[in-house]
């Protein structure tokens, strides 16, 4: 009995040391000052990087969803043009005290596009967006929460047959993609644009992720409760 | 021998599958309900980036204006930055009273945004007095 005990219990702690290895999740954001200084509005700024404009677009639906006051981007990129800031960069290097004169908001949102688009490699059509974001503090200038997300899609995987999956579930996959992309390539709108499909999924994880994501704000039903820390709590 | 082949692939690949439909419409009748109704706002802001001759201002205030119609039919709100955004649009098209209207709308339904609009229909007055 004791010998067993005592080959077991290593192995029980290389196990766990492994399993902690596999799935070290990111340190949660801290929500200190956030729940100190809760915004009412948040002032999105153009993002930097590459994708800019064609990112912008998509980002007021999930902050307006979770309850801020988003100010209208389009908008305020204009207004920030007028106001001798040609570029997206020189909006990020704006002092807060002028931002908050233009526009009275609370908090100010800075984002960087690591990756946006669409590149050939090898044989297969990649797309990625990368998105990373901070909110700050008008007032106090502190970072009230930081947070990143991405989504990514091979082109190829669309077509090829998956024989884990079994033969319906590649059926309806091919329906899915067929229709999904038939339906983006006739958008009116213009939604050709592939990194742009994925904007949504990449905010998703960078706004949504429990744990990770924002508090609820003054317009969402739940606010000042606590969001849940993983979808299964 | 050849029943039990079938069941189990009706354990292995049916079920599985019906599992699946069954949580994902569960799961779909769960989550809350939208606070604003969107109607084309993206997908309008996206197009005068990445296709501004798709979305001159006429089109974007005639859009705008339908899904706002909508909106109310259905009693829900737009999301914020709607009337801004349209009032704007308005301002452009030289209709500065429409654009007024749209402006103290935004301002009424969110209070937040009332520094940045209340320099929008500063600079609304200014261009109205220069062009008397």
């Amino acid at each position: 009995m004791k010998r067993r005990l005592n080959k077991s219990v290593p192995c029980a702690l290389a196990g766990l040391l492994l399993a902690g290895c596999a799935t070290t999740p990111p340190p949660r954001p801290d929500y200190t000052n956030f729940r100190q200084f809760h915004p009412r509005s948040i002032l999105v700024l153009p993002p930097v990087g590459e994708g800019t404009y064609n990112y912008l677009s998509t980002v007021t639906r999930p902050l307006a969803e979770l309850g801020y006051y988003v100010f209208p981007v389009a908008l305020v990129d204009q207004i920030l043009k007028n106001n001798g800031m040609p570029y997206p960069g020189d909006m990020h290097q704006t002092p807060l005290a002028k931002l908050a004169e233009l526009t009275g908001a609370d908090a100010v949102l800075f984002l960087t596009l690591n990756q946006y688009g669409s590149r050939y490699q090898l044989d297969k059509f990649s797309t990625t967006v990368s998105v990373a974001g901070r909110l700050v503090d008008v007032r106090s200038g502190l970072t009230l929460w930081e947070g990143s997300g991405s989504a990514y899609e091979d082109s190829d995987m669309e077509t090829e047959y998956d024989s884990d999956k079994g033969f319906f579930a590649n059926i309806l996959n091919d329906i899915l993609s067929d229709f999904f992309s038939a339906a983006i390539d006739n958008a009116i709108y213009g939604r050709s644009d592939n990194a742009h499909a994925l904007c949504d999924d990449a905010n998703k994880e960078l706004f949504f992720n429990p744990g990770y994501g924002l508090l609820y704000g003054p317009y969402h039903p739940h606010y000042g409760a606590e969001p849940p820390s993983s979808w299964f709590e | 021998m050849s029943s039990r082949r079938c069941w189990r692939t009706v354990c292995r690949r049916i079920l599985p599958l019906f599992l699946f439909a069954t949580l994902s419409v569960l799961f779909a009748g769960c989550t809350s309900p939208d606070i604003y109704s969107w109607g084309r706002y993206e997908d309008l802001l996206y197009a005068s980036y990445a296709r501004p001759e798709k979305a001159s201002a006429e089109v974007q205030v005639e859009r705008m204006e339908a899904d706002y119609k909508k909106a109310c039919a259905r009693n829900q709100r737009v999301p914020p930055g709607f009337h801004a955004h349209l009032g704007h649009l308005h301002a452009q098209l030289g209709r500065l009273d429409e654009a007024h209207k749209q402006f103290e709308m935004e301002k009424t339904e969110f209070p937040e945004s009332a520094v940045f609009v209340d320099q929008l229909i500063a600079r609304l007055n200014k261009h109205e007095t220069a062009a008397k």
